[in-house]
């Protein structure tokens, strides 16, 4: 039995109707968050708004979609999770959106609750300036708090996210890492069919922590995946996030980091492979707030068939924050004549001891390189594969913990290959 | 045996080669030599198959195979190879990696059995030292961050490994010290033999010192002015290019 279709903004809002009784967490928040959605709306979908923040991602085919009121899983989640890259490290899994405790295996060392039982919507997240926080703060029902304590060094991590045909869900997840704390969360997101996953993720790293955030979107080629992630750094403490982009309709990784404690450092790198008519939008805020802080974001696109690659990228460097160094590059190989890079990097310097600097490429693959392959023997689709590998391997670099990294080139490998065929 | 007869190319529509007739007989290593801008890289290029050369006229074959009617892979399967007079950096590419593809690809379109990795590594590890090249030139980045001299000695290392029918060495020697070029010259001399052809293109006499050629040919104007025995690069050393070319004329 399926449930009644809903769809577009009304749909939304008439799901927080019909739930809202039963949502956890502080109702008038909730409220609050549905006017705002009710008055933002969705961005592109309503004809003649273009929002600056949304200047090339329409959410009109979100708004479009039919998504179901429930769903029931077609397939077993540990079918699903025999797919996945096998990984020795503990899991935990949501299915749709919601905590899966037989599919999870919980970490020693990370102090773990489900928003279901502690509902927060924490103090970073802003559903009043963006609409998908919005939703997100009016429809979640579920979601994970991760916590590691003083001096913990948690070690490796999964957050696995398996999605359902017809399915639209919101979770809310918060990680805070207490003084000199270490983790690294490995973030995983698939599934099957068209559905729409709408996370929002708070996270606080605390003096001298450190959290490295790598997150693998191979979600279903029909899927809507809109994240928003906001950080923050207190002193000397480090959000090191690398984001890999292979699946999914529509993407949107938008995340704001704020630096707010001396020598605190952020990496927001990211590869974006696009192929057919994907789309996805990498935007990032960075926001030195506290001098000598550094911040490093290196996002590679490859781009094929009609695909379209979006970097926005803003720093914001606050009057006190001197010696801030920041650094941005979106590099982007365009494989076919159809598809299309967008790059709008923006510096907003206060402070008048600083150094940033942003840049971008643009390019087909190198034709000098390309002979040069192609004179020592190697076939045309080859040669072509093994500069676009290079290419990747460069921005794959970024990632040092070793197991992490072969999951990602896994996901590459995996993707060129559904480019062959 | 190359043949090559009456074989104009062009790129942007401006003439570089004005058919040249050539013939390097099996087992032989032939020189090119000529000024600048005669059309010696070029040739090199044609015949490798860069595709921003159009071939207006003329023939080029390879033991019986119609070169210019080949992808550059096909080429070097059935066994050219060319030396880059600038070889071409590729970050992210590892040399060992890079150097088996290639090799593999090859034996692959011939039929052979592929080496596996350990294989490769004997085979590899044995010319490096052969051609006194440190081991880690094969850990490294295809040419990346190399000495001029380095990627000329990689180019010979490739040309060592691959074993081609025929090398075109374009002014493998430009950039060279003294001892990087005996060590180029010892590691193509290494595969002169019955089965190895090579047309080794020049500015200057010097290399032919050390790799003596059976027949030097000299480029001007995008034609072959002169040819001759070794003797000729010593004529062309003494009087210049600009004299015998107003002696052809």
């Amino acid at each position: 039995m399926t449930a009644p279709v809903q769809t577009g903004i009304g749909g939304f809002l008439s799901r927080f109707e019909r739930l809202r009784e039963r949502l956890p967490g502080d109702p008038r928040q909730r409220l609050a968050a549905a006017d705002a959605f009710r008055r933002a709306g969705l961005p592109g979908a309503a004809a003649g708004r273009r929002e600056e923040a949304w200047k090339y991602t329409s959410l009109r085919p979100v708004a479009d979609a039919e998504f179901q009121q429930s769903v029931t899983p077609l397939t077993s989640g540990s079918a699903v999770l025999e797919r996945l890259p096998r990984i020795d490290a503990p899991r935990i899994v949501l299915v749709d959106g919601v905590f899966d405790p037989a599919l999870s295996t919980l970490p020693a060392s990370v102090t773990f609750t489900r928003f279901a039982d502690q509902p927060a919507f924490g103090t970073l997240a802003r559903p009043n300036s963006e609409p998908l926080v919005a939703l997100n703060t009016m429809l979640a029902e579920d979601g994970v708090s991760l916590a590691v304590s003083e001096g913990v060094d948690a070690g490796l991590l999964l957050l696995v996210s398996l999605a359902t045909n017809g399915a639209a869900f919101h979770p809310r997840h918060a990680i805070q890492l207490a003084q000199g704390a270490r983790l690294t969360l490995l973030e995983l997101s698939v599934g099957d069919g068209a559905y729409l996953h709408n996370p929002v993720i708070e996270v606080h790293v605390a003096e001298h922590a450190a959290l490295t955030h790598v997150r693998l979107q191979n979600e279903s080629s029909d899927a809507f995946h809109l994240s928003t992630l906001y950080a923050e750094v207190a002193e000397c403490g480090t959000y090191d996030s690398f984001a890999l982009n292979v699946g999914a309709r529509i993407v949107r990784t938008e995340v704001h980091a704020r630096l707010d404690g001396e020598k605190g450092t952020t990496h927001l790198n990211g590869a974006q492979l696009l192929g057919g008519s994907q789309h996805a939008d990498f935007t990032t805020v960075v926001q030195h707030v506290a001098p000598s802080c550094t911040s490093r974001q290196t996002v590679k696109n490859v781009l094929d068939g009609r695909a379209q690659g979006v970097f926005q990228g803003r720093i914001e460097v606050a009057r006190e924050a001197q010696k801030t160094d920041g650094y941005q590059m979106n590099q982007a190989l365009l494989l076919s004549p159809d598809a299309e890079i967008d790059t709008k990097p923006e510096l907003e310097i206060f402070a008048d001891d600083v150094k940033c600097s942003h840049g971008a490429t643009v390019g087909e693959l190198d034709a000098d390189q390309l002979f040069y392959l192609r004179s020592r023997g190697i076939p045309d689709a080859e040669a072509r594969s093994i500069l676009v590998r290079a290419f990747l391997a460069e921005a794959l670099d970024a990632v040092a913990h070793e197991q992490v990294r072969a999951v990602l080139e896994q996901a590459v490998e995996g993707w060129w290959e559904r480019q062959a065929a | 045996m190359l043949e090559i007869r009456g074989l104009s190319a062009a790129i942007d529509d401006k003439p570089i080669l004005q058919g040249i007739d050539l013939t390097v007989p099996q087992g032989e290593v032939h020189a090119i030599m000529g000024p600048n801008g005669s059309g010696k890289s070029t040739l090199a290029y044609v015949l490798s198959g860069r595709d921003d050369y159009a071939v207006t006229g003329g023939t080029a074959t390879f033991n019986g195979h119609d070169l210019l009617a080949m992808e550059p892979e096909e080429r070097a399967a059935a066994g050219v190879f060319l030396a880059f007079q600038y070889p071409v950096e590729l970050p992210g590419v590892g040399n060992a990696s890079f150097l088996r593809t290639a090799l593999n690809a090859q034996r692959r379109s011939r039929g052979e059995s592929e080496l596996d990795a350990v294989q490769f590594l004997k085979l590899a590890r044995a010319e490096t030292k052969r051609l006194a090249m440190p081991d880690d030139m094969l850990r490294r980045n295809v040419n990346v961050g190399f000495s001029g001299g380095e990627k000329k000695r990689n180019e010979v290392l490739q040309m060592a490994i691959l074993r081609p029918k025929l090398a075109i060495l374009d002014e493998t020697d430009s950039g060279l010290d003294i001892d990087a070029l005996k060590i180029v010259a010892h590691g193509v001399n290494e595969l002169r033999g019955p089965e190895f052809s090579a047309l080794v293109i020049t500015h200057y006499q010097r290399l032919l010192d050390h790799i003596v050629p059976d027949r030097v040919h000299v480029l001007a104007g995008g034609r072959i002015i002169r040819s001759g025995g070794p003797e000729l690069a010593h004529e062309l050393e003494a009087k210049g290019y600009a004299e015998m070319v107003a002696e052809a004329a």
